[in-house]
């Protein structure tokens, strides 16, 4: 019932006419759903195994080394020739197409690390031996995730601070946008780095922070909607049919407002994601050890004779950024009245 | 003498597209006003349009002749065309505010055309300039010369528009509905104004409207367009004293008439309000400059009874939205509002007005934005319900919708269809069916007919004073429109500035207006049928 109405229809095939944003979305699409399932394309155990005619999950459940024969209580390393050698006698194994995961060294380099990409290491590997392309499908994972998070969280809290702001005007309208002058004003960047020093950012402490100063991007949008809409003759009309005004500002100004907020969002995704990067880039991101884009540009940084480094992290950034702006562009022109009401 | 000639007239906007204008003729005499009267759709704009050449690209324009004293226009080169436009030929536009560069002077505005055209310097444009603000009887030109549109009035923008169609003494002028955007007495001002220009200088003026009133009183030949295609042709007595096609006689029945039946005083009172004031731009804080209020309602006091209508007249301005909208408690105001027996000024908030919302509706002016387009007809009319009859069952509701949708006259169907698929005319019922489903005792009615063309109005009217008698609905209605308010109302308040000028019985009013304004408005709007005798 809904997609059969008119005005998302039209904005559907307005965004389906830009070519370039239609695609980029299915691009995206299937990185984002590839990514998702990262541990079945880049892990250090296999995604089946055989072993005396009984089936084992690796990637799903963790098995002893005894289990397979050998001699200790921890979990079987399916890399160590030994134990590969012991399932292999007994029956077989199915590995992912990369036999990395992301913090998995490679101790069997014939060269000093950072390796140059060979045909076990297609990408290289970095200065501590681990596989480059592993640390880039998670690293481009953990970038998505956490750009969508911070996006949708903060557009929430934007929209429903700008909704509020803009319906009921006045004093609450004032307030609102007094508070978020001052806010607003607060370098992020050094609170985080200052932040940092007496809590250990982990991934949800970065998205917490990072959420106190993001979500006031769609505040002035939504406010200036609503502020525009609460006089039309339609929220007029419900006003008078006496509906409780939560369900006007929903069901009546809200879509008004979504355009605006759609349009912004694959360009806040994008600037989330270059955040996090950032953060990681200097060293004040995530944990040590985490897959990040943002390390890999500081190990390219930091190895320059290992070109690899550097232009695998900025090919893969540079491909993701690209992809929401074309997204972003093809959105934009979705909700275009000049396009879309001729 | 014929001055400018259109012979079978042909136009299309892309190769398949129906002609939007088909096979017509027209002929305006020198020195003569014919007046193109057509509702909304009927091609007369794009016609007038085309003698110009400024349609856009896409439109495809033939025509066996299309002559301006003998010169043809469609051989024109685009630099011909650019002579003739504001050269030989001068244009007025409907929405004098979109029509004037809102960034330039008044001099500056006239003064284009004419250093175009005429190639005149700065002092000699300047002379000029003064001497055409003097012909449209601009006040103080030397001090209107420095203004910016925005500092003018609706009718002064008018004048300049005037004036810049007038600056290159063209013998033709085309004014595309001049009038429309502005108030009655405002409006008599500006065709007063062409009608003696035309003496004066000996021009033809192709007027293009769709109020058969102003036909009447100002042009000397009609032409009358339909669909495309001029369907009646001649001189303005004959045309209207004996029409001769059935379309013009449908559009001459279409004017509003009749009268509301003859009040009872004996029914109870509905709603009364007591010096009603809604006051804009108080300033009550503490750092603030305390300023005049705006006085938008300024003590308003009406009775009315139930199953009557109270018109209320006024033009815009005159507070008489405002009113409405306070009266459905729908901004903040001081002085009594009784509904039946109950006060319900002292009511505050959502929660304590509730049970009043679904006893008072509204309708407004405009059928396009009240209607919210991301809605389905069936999913707005039902809103009410699910606010007022949560008990009630969609399968209830839906039986509920369905009856309500007879009863303003839309097929069933009408439900599960969004408001961008109806006429501006069909979109007032959904708009009227929406306000009723609650079963109101008191409907106000905020220019429900103003958008629409004369015959949908019609309809809409017969809508209404039908509901009314089945349902002794009581009507605030709100207009501009007098012929509009005669029709339907039993009483009467002229509003201006928010004050009430005079109140009472309709035709008392209409008969003997006391007030001057009263007076100016009534003779604005019934001017034609005075002049001709015919009865609209």
């Amino acid at each position: 019932m809904r997609f059969r109405n008119p005005v998302y229809q039209r904005q559907w095939q307005a965004f389906r006419a830009n070519r370039r944003g239609y695609w980029s979305l299915w691009i995206f699409l299937t990185l984002f759903v590839l990514c998702m399932g990262a541990e079945l394309i880049a892990n250090d155990k296999p995604l089946l195994l055989s072993y005396q005619d009984e089936l084992y999950f690796p990637v799903l459940k963790t098995y002893p080394e005894t289990t397979f024969g050998g001699m200790f209580e921890t979990e079987a390393n399916y890399r160590d020739p030994f134990v590969a050698g012991l399932i292999e006698e007994n029956g077989w194994m199915i590995w992912p197409p990369i036999r990395f995961s992301h913090g998995t060294i490679n101790y069997d380099l014939m060269v000093p690390s950072p390796a140059p990409p060979s045909a076990e290491n297609w990408l290289g590997t970095d200065d501590q031996g681990r596989d480059v392309l592993a640390r880039i499908i998670y690293g481009f994972r953990l970038s998505i995730l956490f750009g969508l998070i911070l996006t949708l969280a903060s557009s929430m809290i934007g929209i429903a601070v700008g909704a509020v702001q803009g319906y009921y005007g006045g004093w609450t309208d004032l307030a609102g946008q007094r508070f978020i002058e001052v806010w607003s004003s607060m370098p992020i960047l050094y609170l985080i780095i200052i932040l940092s020093s007496f809590v250990v950012p982990s991934f949800w402490w970065l998205l917490l922070i990072m959420l106190l100063f993001s979500w006031m991007t769609l505040v002035d949008l939504v406010r200036a909607e609503f502020l525009r809409c609460r006089n039309l003759d339609y929220v007029r009309a419900a006003r008078a049919l006496g509906v409780p005004t939560p369900i006007i500002m929903w069901r009546h100004i809200l879509p008004n407002a979504m355009v605006a907020t759609l349009t912004f969002m694959p360009f806040i995704l994008n600037g989330s994601i270059v955040t996090l990067t950032t953060l990681d880039f200097i060293g004040f991101g995530l944990p040590p050890g985490s897959p990040s884009l943002g390390e890999l540009l500081g190990q390219g940084k930091a190895n320059l004779h290992a070109p690899w480094l550097g232009i695998s992290g900025f090919v893969s950034l540079a491909f993701l950024l690209s992809l929401l702006i074309f997204i972003g562009e093809a959105v934009r022109d979705a909700f275009d009245p000049r396009k879309y009401l001729q | 003498m014929s001055r400018l000639t259109i012979e079978n007239l042909t136009i299309r906007f892309g190769d398949n597209a129906p002609p939007v204008v088909d096979g017509v003729s027209l002929s305006l005499q020198a020195g003569r006003m014919l007046a193109l009267v057509g509702e909304s759709g009927s091609g007369k704009s794009v016609t007038a349009l085309s003698i110009l050449g400024l349609l856009p690209p896409q439109a495809q324009v033939r025509a066996d002749s299309l002559r301006l004293d003998q010169q043809n226009i469609l051989a024109l080169s685009d630099s011909g065309l650019r002579g003739l436009r504001g050269g030989r030929i001068g244009m007025v536009f409907q929405e004098p505010l979109s029509a004037l560069n809102p960034l330039h002077k008044v001099e500056t505005q006239i003064g284009e055309s004419l250093a175009v055209h005429q190639g005149l310097s700065r002092a000699q444009a300047r002379a000029r300039t003064l001497e055409l603000l003097h012909q449209v009887h601009l006040p103080e030109p030397e001090t209107m010369l420095a203004r910016f549109p925005h500092q003018l009035s609706g009718g002064q923008r008018q004048r300049v528009m005037i004036a810049m169609a007038l600056a290159n003494n063209p013998s033709v002028l085309i004014a595309d509905e001049p009038t429309t955007a502005l108030d009655v007495t405002v409006q008599a001002g500006i065709l007063g104004l062409l009608k003696q220009l035309q003496a004066e200088l000996g021009l033809s003026v192709l007027l293009i409207t769709h109020d058969l009133g102003v036909v009447a009183r100002y042009a000397e030949d009609i032409a009358v367009m339909h669909q495309g295609r001029i369907v009646e042709a001649g001189t303005a007595a004959q045309v209207l004293a004996a029409p001769a096609a059935p379309y013009t006689r449908h559009l001459l029945a279409a004017e509003p008439g009749g009268t509301p039946p003859t009040p009872d005083p004996s029914r109870p009172v509905q709603l009364q309000t007591t010096d009603l004031r809604v006051h804009f731009g108080q300033s009550s804080g503490l750092f603030q400059r305390r300023r005049e209020p705006f006085r938008a309602v300024d003590g308003i006091s009406l009775q009315l009874r139930r199953g009557e209508t109270l018109g209320v007249v006024g033009e815009s301005g005159s507070g008489k939205s405002t009113l409405a909208l306070a009266i459905l408690r729908l901004i903040e105001s001081r002085g009594g509002i009784r509904f039946h027996d109950e006060s319900l000024d002292q009511l505050r908030g959502n929660r304590q007005l509730q049970p009043w919302r679904a006893r008072m509706q509204v309708v407004f002016q405009d059928p396009w934005s009240s209607l919210n387009p991301r809605m389905t007809v069936g999913q707005i009319i039902a809103e009410g319900l699910k606010v007022h009859q949560r008990d009630m069952s969609a399968s209830e509701r839906e039986h509920e919708v369905t009856a309500m949708l007879a009863e303003v006259g839309l097929p069933d169907d009408t439900q599960h269809r969004y408001p961008h698929e109806f006429s501006g005319g069909q979109r007032q019922r959904i708009a009227i069916a929406r306000a009723l489903i609650l079963r109101p005792e008191l409907l106000v009615l905020d220019e429900p007919t103003s958008a629409l063309d004369r015959s949908v109005q019609h309809q809409v009217l017969e809508l209404l004073r039908d509901l009314q008698n089945r349902y002794a609905l009581s009507y605030l209605f709100i207009s501009h429109d007098l012929k509009v308010v005669r029709a339907i109302s039993h009483e009467l308040i002229v509003m201006r500035n928010g004050k009430a000028l005079e109140a009472g019985p309709t035709e008392e009013i209409f008969r003997n207006p006391r007030h001057e304004y009263t007076q100016a408005l009534i003779t604005a709007a019934f001017a034609g049928e005075q002049k001709y005798q015919v009865a609209f």
